[in-house]
This record gives structure tokens, sequence and C-alpha cells, in this order.
């Protein structure tokens, strides 16, 4: 049917026969390439889902998770549908295991917002960059491709991140860090500021950008206003497939805010107390609402969950109050309100937490667009106070001592709750011993003493081969590499508190190698303390939205606790920055000084002064006197002027000569070879 | 728990500072603590020496126990065979022991390191110069006496010219006289003393360093040894303040000068062997103290072991120095040196609230000092031979005629 209008039209005999094969070639190949097209799309999948969490403090948590997954098979040449084809390329190009870049202001308050929970041990971030990869190359090549890796991240996210390039800068923990990976490579930035400019190029890795669906409640301001954000992209990638469930890249890019609502006292008999919650909605905290999904995500959910303490507390409320209510519909009862009615309810199904199970709420954007946007809002009816869930240990890190010569690093780790189940699971699991690994990196301008290693277990000190398990230390290197510090301590079950402290001196650096603000002081980069006998997860009940929502099952991981201590601040002691040139011609000065007048003690010759003196004086003197002391000068030296110069002329001449002719030699062999 | 540990930063410190003491000297110090209080931190540079070389060797020696080579770190700089002589009297300290048992140990440690500090690199340099004239003049000392009776030919002239003028008899001078023509030939052919040294000497660092090579056999030879060691003094990398000037200098200059300065500096102290070895020849011991001096004052790392020592040397040419100019002035010199140098360091370090340049212009001022010190004593030396000579040859032309 197709060929018919070609015939009609005058065209050279040739070129028609061309033209006709191509398009022959065309109707046959159309089907497969759809069919290819249609695989491809279905494999290269994208998520959008949105967390939200009231916290203790009358804060918001939300929690932005998109996920992209690219086959491995590159059937689609290099080209890719919805996967940024950057982020592909910097996969093949470095042969990257597995990658975490996240970009953090302020600080995850473990006590108020909860240390337990999987977003608090795995998006909870040190301030500034953090960068680890595995890479799977061979040893030999890591170092060069963590460098080139630096460099590209650099770029793709306008950041300083080829500072890390430095191997001062970056280390490769053993084991503490993430256990049985060879070729890993981890650095930290503490005071990379975080701005707007790193997050639009990480918003340009998603299909709509910030422009539809829910990244598109992405305000600036307000993301920037918040106590704390962190913008993380993680990559995964599985070369060979059948290891992983999922072969190819998996792309998880997350950002996490803790938002203050601007309080909106809706009743006013409580407006009088402290601890109302203040009610919210995603409009009042992001100022924006959700026109509708992302068209490219195939799934575009938003979640709400209210965690076991909160949920306890709102049970215990309930049984006071109202009455019994079944449980499955106590959510909408007297505690709260929520604006928009959810599409599920699920509770959790864990019971090894004595503090009750966390319900979450499921609410799905497809169904609403432009003209009915979506906007959850949530009323508290009375107050509630409650308080989440901590880590096992609550871990900080501090600085001792004063002076600008030398300190100690001290990390505290204390029982954060006494009555809590947690310590029990861990007499019950692994005898009697409770495990806490310690990863720390210490810049090399700091110089540690391991030997100074002091542990205190209850206010007790105890001998370090008692407490730490195991220990790998490689101390720094001046201007090469940081010292790490990577340890496995166990303390009995009923420990309340462990202190561990590390003297270090203070170093002197070179002018060039201070900072412009150098009176600021130096981070340290914040230590990873994983507690690897507890686990975060939550399970939700099985069914299949849950299997498939990306965040969910990445919920469901069991991932060790981890937490991050504080970044410390040390303040080095500077020299004088602007008198470099005075420095050296007085330093200069004083060996001119030595050189100079020790040389000029050596050469003079007193008696030859006073000889010469008494010449100068003898020329007026009368001739006699002279005749007298020059016959007496003769008789004390009588052999030593005459004899030198006709003796050793000919010696001299030659010996000059043999001089020349090596210098000429030497000079003949230096442009030689280095010429 | 917080409480504790808001008392052990005291603790640290002072257990820190004061590593090396028993009980009674901790409590003196303490109490030399409390009335120096205006000044913070007791800083005073012996016991900084001493507790900071004490905490490089324990670093070291924890490394090496951790079978790791003792070097991994920038810590540690000196002799692994040092590491284990000196290492086990550190051990008590790691296992997390209370101080004050140790006290006693670890300051024979810490005799042993400082010790062992003055035999580094630039003493061995210079010690070979100054081992042939010393054998060249003990050699001529006894084959003289041996032979005649006699005092050699310039060091005992004075001794001569008194025995002389007592006796005052024409003999004895034509006798001298010879003797100084022969000791002058025998001066040129006694080449055995001198390979006799070198010999002793290469076979002595010969076993030293195969001792090291199997000390150090197991973590990366003695390659990296002689890095962190003689590469450490030769390439001044640390930074951290001495009584010195090359630390500020390094830490101020510009890095692509810094192989020149280095360059410049060592070759400095080079430099002046031959020369002194040529003027002093016959007054070997002078000739040592000058070149300790010299090394103490400009070698990369200077403390103020290195100026003690020749100090202490100062004492044996008492009667030769005696009319050395200046000498009031540099002892005030150094006792405002020494009392300013902790001040100006307490206020830049310790305090904040000092500048770098304080510090400096002390040690600006001490390396003056020294060289004042160094120069008019060679040069009272020369000015005293010099006297020595005259009144002999006087005294010889006054016997002839």
């Amino acid at each position: 049917m197709s060929i018919r209008p070609i015939d009609v039209m005058a065209i050279p005999l040739k070129s028609t026969h061309f033209f006709i094969f191509l398009l022959l070639l065309s109707n046959i190949f159309t089907p497969i390439i759809s069919f290819g097209l249609t695989i491809e799309q279905e494999r290269e999948e994208f998520y959008e889902e949105l967390l939200l969490r009231p916290l203790p403090d009358r804060k918001v948590l939300a929690h932005f998770h998109f996920q992209s997954t690219a086959p491995s098979s590159n059937s689609n040449g290099r080209h890719h549908h919805l996967f940024p084809k950057a982020i592909s390329q910097l996969v093949q190009k470095f042969q990257i295991k597995e990658m975490e870049l996240s970009f953090t202001q302020g600080r995850w308050n473990y006590e108020l917002w909860g240390g337990f929970d999987p977003i608090s041990s795995s998006n909870a971030k040190p301030p500034g960059v953090e960068l680890w990869a595995v890479f799977d190359v061979p040893q030999d090549q890591v170092d060069a491709s963590w460098k080139n890796l630096t460099h590209t991240l650099s770029g793709l996210f306008c950041a300083s991140i080829n500072f890390l390039e430095s191997s001062t800068m970056y280390s490769a923990p053993q084991w503490s860090f993430r256990p049985a990976t060879g070729n890993i490579r981890y650095g930290m930035l503490p005071r990379e500021a975080v701005c707007t400019e790193n997050l639009t190029p990480w918003l340009k890795l998603l299909p709509c950008r910030d422009k539809d669906g829910l990244s598109a409640l992405m305000d600036r301001p307000s993301i920037y206003k918040s106590f704390y954000h962190s913008q993380r992209l993680h990559l995964t990638s599985n070369k060979s497939g059948p290891e992983g469930m999922n072969p190819g890249i998996i792309l998880e890019q997350t950002l996490t805010v803790v938002l203050q609502p601007n309080s909106q006292r809706t009743s006013m008999t409580y407006s009088g107390e402290k601890n109302v919650q203040p009610s919210w909605s995603l409009s009042s905290i992001f100022g924006r609402k959700v026109s509708g999904r992302c068209v490219l995500a195939k799934s575009s959910n938003v979640y709400l969950q209210l965690e076991r303490g909160l949920v306890a507390e709102l049970k215990k409320n309930k049984n006071n109050g109202v009455g019994n209510i079944a449980s499955e519909g106590f959510w909408s009862g007297t505690g709260f309100e929520l604006s928009v009615r959810p599409d599920k309810v699920f509770e959790e199904e864990n019971s090894s937490h004595r503090r009750g199970s966390s319900v979450l709420f499921e609410f799905s954007v497809d169904k609403y667009s432009d003209s009915q946007p979506f906007d959850l809002g949530l009323k508290w009816k009375f107050p509630v106070t409650w308080s989440s869930e901590p880590a096992p240990l609550h871990a900080s890190r501090f600085l001792m001592g004063s002076g600008n010569e030398r300190g100690a690093i001290a990390i505290l780790l204390k029982s954060a709750d006494l009555n809590d189940a947690s310590l029990g699971t861990c007499s019950s699991s692994n005898g009697y011993k409770f495990r806490v690994d310690v990863f720390q990196v210490v810049p090399w301008y700091v110089k540690v003493y391991y030997h100074t290693l002091q542990l205190f277990v209850n206010g007790q000190p105890k001998a370090v081969g008692d407490v730490i398990e195991k220990i790998h230390v490689s101390p720094s290197k001046d201007k090469i590499s940081p010292g790490v510090m990577e340890m496995v301590l166990q303390f009995p079950c009923d420990v309340k508190s462990a202190a561990l402290t590390l003297e270090f001196d203070k170093g002197f650096l070179h002018i060039d190698e201070y900072p412009p603000d150098a009176n600021q002081g130096f981070d340290i980069p914040s230590a990873a303390i994983s507690f690897p006998n507890f686990y975060t997860s939550l399970l939700f009940p099985g069914n299949c939205s849950v299997d498939k929502s990306p965040m969910l099952s990445k919920f469901q991981e069991k991932n060790p606790v981890l937490s991050y201590t504080e970044v410390l601040l040390v303040p080095l002691t500077t020299p004088d920055f602007s008198m470099p040139y005075n420095v050296i011609t007085i330093t200069c000065t004083v060996f001119a000084l030595y050189f100079g007048s020790l040389l000029n003690v050596l050469r003079r010759r007193v008696d030859e002064e006073e000889r010469l003196l008494k010449s100068k004086a003898g020329k007026t003197a009368p001739l006699s006197g002279l005749l007298s002391k020059l016959s007496a000068k003769l008789r004390g030296r009588p052999q030593e002027t005459p004899q030198s110069p006709s003796n050793s002329s000919s010696l001299i001449s030659s010996k000059l000569l043999l001089k020349v002719f090596l210098v000429a030699v030497l000079a003949v062999a230096w442009q030689y070879y280095f010429g | 728990m917080v409480k504790e540990l808001g008392a052990s930063p005291i603790f640290h410190a002072s257990c820190h500072g004061l590593n090396g003491f028993d009980g009674l000297e901790r409590k003196w110090a303490q109490i030399g603590m409390t009335t120096f209080g205006h000044l913070g931190y007791p800083n005073f540079d012996l016991i900084e020496l001493y507790c900071d070389r004490m905490n490089l060797v324990a670093e070291g020696y924890w490394l090496k126990q951790a079978s790791m080579s003792p070097y991994a770190g920038s810590m540690y700089h000196g002799s692994p065979l040092l590491l284990s002589v000196v290492g086990p009297l550190t051990v008590k300290r790691i296992e997390g022991q209370p101080d004050h048992v140790l006290c006693r140990t670890s300051s024979l440690a810490a005799f042993g390191w400082v010790m062992a500090t003055h035999l580094s690199l630039y003493p061995a340099i210079l010690i070979i110069p100054v081992m042939p004239c010393f054998y060249l003049a003990v050699y001529l000392h006894i084959e003289i006496f041996a032979a005649k009776y006699a005092p050699p030919r310039k060091l005992f002239l004075l001794k001569g010219y008194c025995k002389i003028g007592d006796n005052n008899c024409g003999n004895i001078h034509c006798e001298q006289e010879e003797m100084i023509n022969r000791s002058k030939a025998q001066i040129i052919f006694s080449r055995r003393p001198v390979v006799l040294f070198f010999f002793w000497t290469t076979l002595w660092s010969v076993y030293v360093l195969v001792l090291c090579g199997i000390s150090v056999k197991q973590y990366s030879g003695l390659w990296e040894m002689f890095q962190r060691t003689y590469g450490f003094i030769l390439t001044v990398e640390d930074m951290s303040p001495n009584i010195g000037v090359l630390w500020y200098f390094f830490a101020e200059v510009f890095d692509f000068f810094r192989n020149f300065f280095l360059i410049v500096f060592h070759v400095n102290i080079l430099f002046m062997i031959l020369p002194l070895a040529i003027r002093l020849n016959h007054r070997p011991c002078f000739l040592a103290f000058v070149y300790i001096a010299i090394s103490s004052m400009l070698k990369s790392y200077p403390s103020v072991g290195d100026s003690a020592l020749y100090l202490g040397l100062l004492v044996l040419f008492l009667d030769e120095l005696a009319d050395m100019p200046f000498s009031f002035f540099i002892f005030c010199g150094y006792v405002g040196i020494s009392l300013l140098s902790p001040v100006m360091h307490n206020l830049w370090i310790w305090r904040g609230t000092g500048n770098a340049n304080f510090y400096f212009a002390t040690a600006i001022a001490y390396a003056c000092l020294q060289i004042i010190l160094l120069v008019e004593s060679v040069s009272a030396m020369l000015n005293h031979d010099r006297k020595i000579r005259k009144l002999s040859v006087a005294n010889l032309q006054d016997g002839k005629s």
C-alpha cells in the first residue's frame, strides 16, 4: 500500500528501487523495534514516593524516595528512556559496583528524631559531603578509578568533591564500615556547603525533574530553611545479574528534610499548652501542592507514618477516652484528623518491640490533577507527647584538653533508654556480649597516639584487651594518608555508658596548607558507629503493593543500626601568614652572620696584620730599625717565602690543567646524560 | 559518667605533662604548676622534650607490637634497635595501668632516648674529621713523650717553655727544634691511625646496619628505615616548634624554594668542617666542641639537650677562653632566652594571645647568641694559641742569642 505513491512519482529508476527497498525494510522491522521498545519500557522503571512522619519535637520529617532502574542488557545501545545517561556512563566507565553520595546540611538529632529506624540509619548522614564507592576493578586500579570518579562527580553535582582525590582525604575501610567489601574507598568533606546548586543537578537525574509529580513539592526556600536536609544518591549495579534480584543499575535518590511547620492553632482549647503538636498540611510546610503524578513514574505514592511510640500513646488515649474502636479503624478516631482519606492502612507486623507497632497510611497520587490537587493535612485534636525510638547506645564525640598543642578525642556511648527491651534482645540473642563497631578517620594533622587508647565501661577504666575484640589501625602519614581506626567493641549487656579516649598532638602545617579562614579550625570527620546485633527493619504485612514499593522494600531490609557522631572542630596553631618574606630574610641573615663571621675568624691572622702595621710604621721609621726588624723576621722564618714559587710553579700548572680537564669531562658527561 | 569525663581532661593534662616523674617529683611539679598558674600549662621545655619523645617511642613500640612497621605512622623516627631496647620500658603504659608505678622505668627510657638522639646524623658526619685529628694528636703525644720526654710541637710548648726557663740550657733548645722538625715529618707519614679509624668505623656501622636490617626485615626493610630516620632529618618535614629557626622558616618558605634552602642549610654545616679542621687541627677537643656546637645550632630539630651538651663541654676550655669578649653578655642572653622562650611559647600555643612571631623572635635571638658564643670562642682560642706561639718563639730566640 505504501508503494503506490512512489510508483506515481516521477523519479529516476535507481533511486526509486532503493527507496522501495528502504520502505520495505522499515515495514518489516517496525513491529520488531516497537516490540523491543515495549520490553525496554517495561524494564526501565521509575518510582516516586514521599514519606511524611510527625516528629516528637513538633517537626515533620519528609522523605522523598525516587528510584530508577535500568536493565543490564544494552539492547538499546547506549541510550535510555528514563534512566539518566550520565549515571549509566559513570557506572560503565569506572566499573562501580556500589556507590553512595550524600550532601547534608544540619545534624540529625538522634535523641529526638530517633536512631533505630531505617531512615535514621541509612538516611541520616554526617554534615557535608560523604562519598563511598565499591569498584569492580583490580586492586591496583581502585585508587585511579576513585580519583577519576571524584572529578566526574564534582562536575556532575557542582561540588568540590574533587578535593577527595587527594590521598590525605580518603581511606579504605576494611570491615567496619561495610562488611566484606574489598575495593571500597571512603571520603568525607565535612565543611562542604550544600546549596541549591547541588540540588538542581540532582533533580536533573529525575525524568520529570521538579516540574511534575512529587518532586514538584521541592520548594527551594522551604527545603533550605529546614533544620536538616540530606540529599543522597545511591547506586547499585549488578553486571552479572543472577546474584542479585535486579540485574542492571538501580539508582536510588532520596531527599530527607526535617521541617518546622508553621503552627496553626486550630483548637483554641489547647493553645495555652506548650506540647500541642502543630497541625500541618503539604501546602503549609512546602508551600505547594501535588498536582498529580509524574506520568513516567510507575507508581507515585505518599505515605504517612506514625511511629511506634506515637501509636502506643494514641491507643492509650483512646482507651481512656471514647472507648474501643476496632483496631483497624482506630486512626480515624480521637487523636488526629486527616484531610484526605487514605487508600490503605498498614500496621507493622513486627512484635519484638515492646512499644507496639507503627502504622502507615498510603495515599495514591494517581487520581489527583491540576484541578483537584493533593494536599494532605494532619490536624491534631489534643496534645500528644511521645518519644522516638533511640539507637541502642547514643554515641557522641567530643574533644578534651585545652591549648593548641595536644588534646584528646573521646567517644561516649550512653545507653539511651534504661527500660528498653533492646538490651534484652542482646542478652537473648548473642550470649552476654553487645557488639559495637567504630570506624573513625582522622586527618593527618591530628596525630593520634593509638597507644594511649583508654576505655571506660560504666565509669570504670578497663584494660583494652577486655573490651576490644578486634582492632585495625592504619596510622596517618604526614601529607600522604589519614589515620584510620576500625574497632569491634564487646560490651556486657548491662552497659550503661562506655567511653574511649585517644590522645593526639596537633600538627603544624605549611602556610599554604591552611584554608583561607585558618583560625576557624579544622574538621575531624564524623565517626560511624554501628551496632551489628541490631537491625532496622519495618515489616509491613506482605501484599502486592508493598512488594512493589521500593521504599517499603528498602525499609524491610535487615540493615545494622548505624549512627554518625558529631564533626569535631580542632583549632590548630597558625603561623603568621603575612610575613614569609620577613622570616626568610631574617633567617638567611642569621645564617649569613654565622657563616661570614666564623669564616672571617678562621681566615684572620693577627700576627700578619701586626706585621703589616709594623711595615707601614717602618716606612716612616729610621732605616736601621727597619733593617733590624727585617733581619729578626728573616731569622724567625727563614725559608718560607723564597722557596714556594720556584718549586711549585710547574706542579701548579699541571694540577690546574688536570682540574680544567676534569671539569670539562664532568660538564660533557652532564650534558650527555642529563642535558 | 559525664561528671567523670568532665574531670578527666585535667587528669589527662597533668599526666601527659608529668609523665616521667615519680610521686614526689610529681607533687613538686604540681606545686610548681599551681604557683606558675598564671602561666597556665606547665611548659618547661625539658619536660616537654621528655614526654613528647616518650610518647613517640611508645607509639612506635605499640605499632611494632601490633605487628606493623614502627614507621607506619609519621610518629617514630628513631632507630629500630633503640625501640627494642627502650620500647619495653614503655609497655606498661599501654596496658592502661596508672602511670606513677612505672615512672622510674620510663625516666630510664627517656634517658636512653635522649642519649640516642645525640647520636643522630650530623654528629656521625662530624665525628669523622674530629677523630683523625684526635688520633694524630694522641699518637704524636705518646710518640714524642716516649722518645724524648718532651712536649709535642704546639700544644705543649708552653710547658716546654717553663721547663726551659728553669734549665736555661742551649742544648735542649736545639733538641726541641730538631724534634719539631721530626714531628712535622711524622704528621705526613702517619696514615695508619686514620686507616685504622676508618676500618673500625665501617666495621661498627656495618654491624649496626646488619642488626637494624634484621629487626626491620619483617616490615619493609632498610630503605624505609633510612627514609624515616635520615630522610626525616634531611627533609625538614616536621614543622612543630622547637628552639631552632628552621621549623618556622620551612613553614613559611614558598614550596618552590624549599629544596634549594634545604641544600643551602645542610651544606652550610658541611662547609665548615674542613676550614675548622685545618685551623684547629692542633686542638682536637676544642674542634669537637665546635663541631657539636655547630651541629646543635644548625641541625634540623635542635633541642635543649643539644645545647646542654656543648655548654657542658665549654668548661673544658676555661683557661684558654678566659680572654673571650662578651662572655657576660652571652651569659645574660642565655638566661634571658631561657626565661622568655617558655613564656612566649605559652602565650602562643596555650593561651592563644601571642603570635608565632613572638616565639620565633626568641628563637632568632637564641641562634644569634649561639653564633656569637661560637665565633668568639674560636677567635679567643686562636688568639690564645697565637700568643703562646709568639711567646715560645721569642723565648727560643732569646735562648739562642
